[in-house]
């Protein structure tokens, strides 16, 4: 089954190699994995979707929190959460497929950030699964090139992660 | 007062209550080496390989409880802390070893003597750090013996580059330290706890199953206190041996791949097992489907990733295990008349584990024509002091060590349990020695295992150590040779030693003694020699060279499938 999880770590170098270790180092997958500073600037945060069983997911939880630079590990799955990707796609885009490309962009509400005579480049925002959503339409008329953040997730409600 | 960060290290390890280090010196460490010069209130001893520095820390620690402490230069120096780390990561084993770093300016550079060791050791330490500034070096310190000894224990690295060692700076110790991002239980839930005990109760067929957790949690006492008051045998993995006393009748012995008859066999049909301070590994389950099968798992470990890891456990309990045994012991003490009622509840399961032991006692034939490994044992086990310290290598010798000697104090077995290196024995031998000068010392070895660390002989000597080396020699690699006779129709490639090596000359260049023997009556005269004998002795034993150790559950069979006769 698929996991979003945030792991809260101390803003230091070779946390995030750490981290990628424990990953590689016992066969746990990792699908993506964003990070950046928070607005503690002490702090870095990272989410990583992951698979796995009941089982592996309770070894990766605990695994990551026993390194010594994590701060706190919440496994999303099945909580409140909303989940957010960028994705950057040039596709091609020559005589008829152009239009087609704009109205499939402004269906997902992506925005046109570079344009030439035989491509065009969008930015789309949203869950996963809306940007898959969006790269199946568009892969018929010619995928070029396209960068994926990997989804960031934040907990639903007045409350902040530290309760 | 300004000092050098060199200096300001000293000074940390003096505060941290270090008497001992272990360590070679090297271009990236000379600083260090200049302070220590003049420092006098730590001991330092110069061991011929940074390899055996560091299991010569680890011995230390081991036998002491306290952390050990090791120094390298960068490069080579670094590199051959690993395995030594390594060793005592798998075990759970606190150090702190220093390595020196090239200059921050040339981090990264290819220097000379340059190696990532931060990067390199990160999977095989608790943690590690790399101190960039002179300001740091206080606080870090601190924070690495913090980790190193607290929660699970394990080894922490710090990377020392030679300009911080260089540049000064006013030295202020911290008192404590405080990490928001590491605070180890320390307590057992009291709900937990008491559903354990509850759930203890209701057992016709319980195991306590110990492993060195129970040592480096200093709990034997609580151990032993809870299976008297109830009745319940207990087993240990190797790495627990010593923390219950095997010549108490409660007391199964070892369990797993080369375990007792009626350790498995208890294991397999008990009702219910509780895991004190072990990790369920696969040398000690066996096939894990099958692993006992009809019981319910009580699982107490301070590292929450133990509990589940290997097994499905019906009761966890996070805590140190001196903390969650106490308090179940003073559960049980409440129940009063119940635990009156297990106790008798427990006879015939008691009575059917005698039948086992009975039917199947650790054995071996004794013969007139060779010497059998198993007497060798047991004759040291004899002649030896109630309190020797025990270290071993990896392999036949270090099992036969474990199914023989009758370890009943913990602290008394040192041996690498987790990553099974060979190579260990006698540097850790060394680092016991050097904590404890006035006790038995031992350090049994087979001939593989010494030579890789026989080097060491020379800081004995030089450091009037007076271990005492027991050589099991049957020119084999023997643990390998025994599954290559098992299960690879006796293809014996690449475990025969052949040179055979005069290990008496050997002790002589060293400028310590030998003493050999090649028949059974030789035996016990040849161990009173060497005890006898002032400074580091080796005693060779001829071994009857194809010897197995049984039983052997074979790998991935389950723990009732021992071969007892082969």
């Amino acid at each position: 089954m698929r996991h979003t999880i945030t792991v809260l770590v101390e803003n230091e170098f070779g946390v995030l190699s750490r981290v990628a270790g424990l990953f590689s180092g016992r066969g746990f997958n990792i699908d993506s994995l964003s990070v950046a500073p928070t607005n503690d600037e002490s702090i870095s945060r990272m989410t990583i979707v992951t698979r796995g069983d009941e089982q592996i997911l309770e070894q990766i939880s605990k695994q990551l929190n026993k390194l010594i630079d994590v701060i706190k590990v919440i496994d999303f799955t099945g909580g409140e959460a909303i989940e957010r990707e960028m994705a950057l796609i040039k596709v091609t885009a020559e005589d008829v497929s152009r239009a087609e490309v704009l109205r499939i962009a402004d269906i997902f509400r992506g925005k046109i950030i570079d344009v030439t005579p035989k491509s065009y480049t969008i930015e789309v925002t949203g869950a996963p699964a809306k940007i898959e959503a969006i790269l199946e339409l568009l892969r018929p008329l010619g995928l070029k090139e396209l960068v994926r953040t990997g989804p960031v997730a934040i907990g639903r409600g007045a409350k902040g992660w530290k309760g | 007062m300004k000092m050098t960060g060199a200096r300001i290290l000293l000074e940390c390890l003096k505060l941290e209550g270090v008497d001992t280090v272990f360590g070679y010196p090297g271009g990236t460490v000379i600083n260090i080496y200049d302070e220590l010069f003049s420092f006098k209130e730590i001991h330092h001893i110069l061991p011929r390989h940074e390899q055996a520095g560091v299991h010569a820390a680890d011995g230390y620690a081991r036998a002491t409880g306290r952390v050990g402490v090791a120094i390298a230069t960068s490069g080579p120096g670094a590199t051959n802390t690993v395995t030594g780390i390594a060793t005592a990561y798998m075990d759970s084993i606190p150090l702190v070893v220093i390595t020196g770093q090239v200059p921050t300016a040339l981090i990264g550079n290819d220097a000379f003597q340059e190696v990532d060791i931060v990067g390199i050791t990160r999977p095989c330490t608790k943690h590690n750090f790399l101190i960039k500034d002179v300001r740091e070096i206080a606080t870090i310190i601190k924070k690495a013996f913090y980790i190193a000894r607290t929660g699970r224990p394990g080894p922490v690295l710090v990377d020392l580059p030679k300009d911080v060692q260089i540049a000064t700076t006013e030295f202020h110790y911290p008192e404590t330290i405080e990490l928001r991002s590491y605070k180890p239980t320390v307590e057992g839930h009291p709900k937990q706890v008491e559903k354990a005990v509850s759930l203890l109760l209701t057992a016709k067929k319980p195991v306590i199953y110990v492993g060195g957790g129970v040592i480096s949690g200093d709990a034997a006492g609580e151990l032993r206190a809870l299976a008297a008051k109830l009745n319940i045998p207990v087993t240990t993995t190797l790495m627990g041996l010593g923390s219950f006393p095997e010549d108490d009748p409660l007391s199964l012995g070892l369990l797993g791949m080369h375990g007792t008859y009626y350790a498995n066999m208890a294991v397999t049909n008990c009702d219910l097992l509780v895991a004190v301070g072990a990790r369920f590994d696969d040398r000690v389950t066996g096939k894990i489907a099958t692993f006992a099968p009809h019981a319910k798992i009580i699982h107490v470990d301070v590292d929450p990733t133990s509990i589940r890891k290997n097994v499905r456990v019906d009761l966890p309990i996070v805590g140190e295990v001196k903390d969650v045994l106490s308090k179940m012991l003073k559960a049980t003490e409440e129940q009063g008349d119940r635990a009156d009622e297990f106790r008798k509840g427990v006879e015939p399961w008691l009575a059917e584990i005698a039948g086992w032991k009975e039917k199947h006692p650790i054995t071996y034939k004794q013969t007139s024509a060779t010497i059998k490994p198993q007497f060798v044992i047991q004759k040291l086990r004899e002649l030896s002091d109630p309190d020797a310290i025990v270290a071993t290598d990896v392999g036949q010798h270090q099992m036969w060590t474990a199914q023989f000697f009758t370890f009943t104090k913990p602290r008394t077995l040192l041996s690498s349990g987790g990553l099974g290196t060979m190579g260990f024995g006698l540097p850790a031998a060394m680092g016991a020695q050097a904590a404890f000068p006035g006790r038995q010392v031992i350090a049994i070895c087979g001939d593989g295992g010494f030579q890789m660390n026989m080097q060491e002989l020379a800081t004995l000597v030089q450091n009037r150590l007076p271990v005492k080396i027991c050589i099991l020699n049957n020119n084999f690699l023997g643990m390998v040779r025994q599954w290559q006779e098992l299960f690879f129709d006796k293809r014996y490639s690449q475990t025969c030693l052949e040179l055979p090596i005069d290990f008496i000359k050997l002790a002589e260049a060293f400028g310590a003694k030998g003493f050999q023997a090649t028949k059974p009556d030789e035996v016990e005269e040849t161990i009173k020699k060497a005890f006898d004998t002032p400074g580091p002795v080796i005693m060779e034993f001829k071994i009857a060279r194809e010897e197995k150790v049984l039983p052997m559950v074979p790998a991935g069979a389950s723990l009732n499938e021992m071969v007892l006769n082969a």
